[in-house]
C-alpha cells in the first residue's frame, strides 16, 4: 500500500517517517548493498568495537590494585556477567562464560550507542538479532546432545508429570523449545525498534506550536525509559541465553 | 478506492493490536507487584529471585512486544 | 531532479530517501547486517577472550589476593596489639596493687611510730606534771612554814609593841592554831 500513494503527499504539510532511522545506506557514495559494502551498519558496529576497546582494554590498561572509573566499570560489567552465568547457569557453565560476554557487550554497547542522537540503532534489527539468538539457539542444541546425548530428550520428556500428560507436554515443550530463538530475538529488536520509533513519533509532534512542550517533555521521558530498556534488554538476553545453557548442560527437570 | 478500503483496515488492525500491549503492561505489573510484595514478607530471599524476576518480565513483556510489531506490521509492511 | 524523484534508488527506499515498508524486513539488506555482524562478534569475542578477561580476571585475583594479605597482616596486628594490652593491663593492676600495699604498710608504720611518740610524750608529760607537782606542795609548805614564822614574830612584836610580855611558846601555839584553824 505504501509505495504508489505516498510520494506525491510527501512534500505537504506534517510528514514523518519514523522508520526512516533503521535505513541501512552506503557509507561512501551509492548504489546496491552488497553482503560486503561498508554501510552505517559497519561504522555503528566499528563504533561498538571502538567503545569496547576503550571500557575494557585502554580502561584496564593500567591493571590498577585501586581502579578508576574505566576500570571500575570493565570490572562491574565482568563481574555482573560473570555472577550472572554461576548464579543462573550453574559453575560447570563457566567456560561458556566469553560467549555470553560477547554477546552481552555488544547488545548493551549498541542498545546505548543507538541512543545518541542521529544514530544507526544495529540491534533494532531482525536480521542482527536473528542470527544471535539462532546462534545461541544452535550452540545450546548442539552443547545439549554432546554433553548429555540422547539424554537430551528428557528436556522434552518430563518424568515427574502423569504418564498420561507426558506426551501432550512433550509436544508442548517441543514447541516451546523452537519458539525460543523467536521470542528471543524478536523481543530485543522489538524493544529497541519500538522505543526509537516512539520517539520519533514525539519528535514529529514537536513540529506543531502548540503541542510542543509536551512532546519535548514526552520525548524527555521516553528516551530516559529507553536507557533502561536498553540496558534490560541486554540483560534479558543474556540472562535468557543462561537459562537456555543451564537447560543443554542439566535437561532434568 | 479498494485500496483505500485496504489501508484503512490495516490502519484499523494496528490500532486495535496495540490493546495487546495494554495486557503486557498489566502481566508486567502483575510480576513485578508480585515480586515486591513477596520481598517485602521475606527481603533476605528477595536478592536470590531478581534474577527470575527479570525473565518474568521478559516473557510478559515479549508478547506486548510481538502486538506492537503486529501493529508496526500492518502500518508499514502489508 | 524531477527525474530521479520519480526513481527508486532500491526495493525498499523510494525516490525520497524514505523506506518503503519496515526496513527491518528489506530483504536487500540482510546479508549486509549479518555480514558485519559477524565480523564484530568475531572481533569482540577475540579482544574479550584473549585480551581483556584474562587481564581483568587478573586484576580481580590481584585483589582478592591482596586484601585476604592485608587481612591476615590486620588480624595479626590484632592480637599483637591486643597481647599488649594484656601485659599492660597486667603490668598496670600489679603496679596499682603493690602500690596500695606499700601505702597501707606506710600507714601502718606511721601510726606506729605516731603512737610511740604519743605515748612516749605522755610519759614525758606526766613525769614532769609530777614533778611540778611536788615542787608545787614543796613551795605551798615552804610557804606556809615562812607564813606561820612570820606570824609568829609578827605577833610577838605586836605584843611587844603592846606592853605586854609574852613567852613565844604561847605565842607560837596560838599562831599556829589561828593558822590551821
Amino acid at each position: 500500500m505504501a509505495d504508489t500513494a505516498q510520494p506525491s503527499e510527501k512534500s505537504d504539510g506534517l510528514v514523518f517517517h519514523p522508520m526512516d532511522q533503521f535505513i541501512v545506506e552506503p557509507l561512501f557514495g551509492s548504489g546496491p548493498i552488497h553482503w560486503y559494502t561498508v554501510t552505517n551498519v559497519t561504522l555503528w558496529m566499528g563504533l561498538s568495537v571502538v567503545a569496547l576497546v576503550l571500557l575494557m582494554l585502554v580502561g584496564t590498561s593500567k591493571r590498577a590494585l585501586v581502579p578508576g572509573r574505566a576500570q571500575s566499570v570493565g570490572e562491574l560489567a565482568y563481574g555482573f556477567v560473570h555472577k550472572m552465568v554461576e548464579d543462573v547457569a550453574g559453575r560447570d557453565a563457566v567456560p561458556y562464560f566469553p560467549y555470553i560476554m560477547t554477546l552481552f557487550m555488544f547488545i548493551v554497547l549498541s542498545n546505548f550507542l543507538g541512543l545518541l542522537p542521529m544514530s544507526f540503532t544495529t540491534t533494532s534489527h531482525i536480521a542482527v538479532t536473528a542470527v544471535m539468538a539462532i546462534g545461541v539457539f544452535l550452540a545450546v542444541t548442539v552443547i545439549g546432545f554432546v554433553k548429555n546425548g540422547v539424554g537430551f530428550f528428557s528436556l522434552f520428556w518430563i518424568s515427574s508429570a502423569p504418564l498420561a500428560l507426558r506426551p501432550a507436554l512433550a509436544l508442548i515443550e517441543i514447541i516451546s523449545y523452537f519458539v525460543r530463538p523467536v521470542s528471543h530475538s524478536i523481543r530485543l529488536a522489538g524493544n529497541m525498534m519500538a522505543g526509537h520509533a516512539v520517539i520519533k513519533v514525539f519528535a514529529a509532534f514537536a513540529g506543531v506550536a502548540l503541542i510542543s512542550p509536551l512532546s519535548v517533555v514526552a520525548i524527555t521521558a521516553m528516551y530516559a525509559l529507553e536507557i533502561l530498556v536498553s540496558f534490560i534488554q541486554a540483560y534479558v538476553f543474556a540472562i535468557l541465553t543462561c537459562v537456555y545453557l543451564k537447560d543443554a548442560l542439566h535437561p532434568h527437570h | 478506492m479498494e485500496g483505500d478500503i485496504v489501508q484503512m483496515g490495516a490502519y484499523v488492525g494496528a490500532g486495535l493490536a496495540c490493546t495487546g500491549m495494554g495486557g503486557a503492561a498489566i502481566g508486567v505489573g502483575h510480576v513485578v507487584g508480585n515480586y515486591i510484595s513477596g520481598a517485602l514478607r521475606n527481603p533476605s530471599a528477595a536478592a536470590g529471585q531478581t534474577a527470575t524476576m527479570f525473565i518474568g518480565i521478559a516473557f510478559a513483556e515479549a508478547l506486548g512486544i510481538f502486538s506492537f510489531l503486529v501493529a508496526l506490521l500492518l502500518m508499514f509492511a502489508v | 531532479m524531477a527525474a530521479s524523484t520519480e526513481q527508486v534508488v532500491s526495493k525498499c527506499i523510494d525516490g525520497y530517501g524514505s523506506a518503503i515498508g519496515m526496513p527491518q524486513l528489506c530483504g536487500d539488506w540482510m546479508a549486509n547486517q549479518v555480514f558485519w555482524l559477524v565480523v564484530t562478534l568475531i572481533v569482540i569475542f577475540l579482544i574479550l577472550s584473549r585480551v581483556a578477561l584474562p587481564r581483568i580476571a587478573e586484576v580481580l585475583a590481584d585483589r582478592q589476593s591482596t586484601i585476604t594479605n592485608y587481612l591476615a597482616a590486620s588480624e595479626e596486628l590484632k592480637s599483637k596489639a591486643e597481647e599488649a594490652e594484656r601485659h599492660y593491663t597486667k603490668a598496670l593492676n600489679d603496679a596499682r596493687s603493690e602500690a596500695s600495699r606499700l601505702l597501707d604498710a606506710s600507714k601502718a608504720e606511721m601510726k606506729k611510730e605516731l603512737q610511740s611518740a604519743i605515748s612516749k610524750a605522755d610519759a614525758e608529760i606526766s613525769v614532769k606534771v609530777n614533778e611540778s607537782e611536788a615542787s608545787i606542795a614543796e613551795i605551798r609548805k615552804n610557804a606556809l612554814s615562812s607564813v606561820e614564822k612570820v606570824a609568829k614574830d609578827t605577833a610577838k612584836e605586836i605584843v611587844l609593841a603592846l606592853g605586854a610580855k609574852a613567852d613565844a611558846k604561847t605565842i607560837s601555839t596560838a599562831v599556829s592554831s589561828k593558822i590551821k584553824g
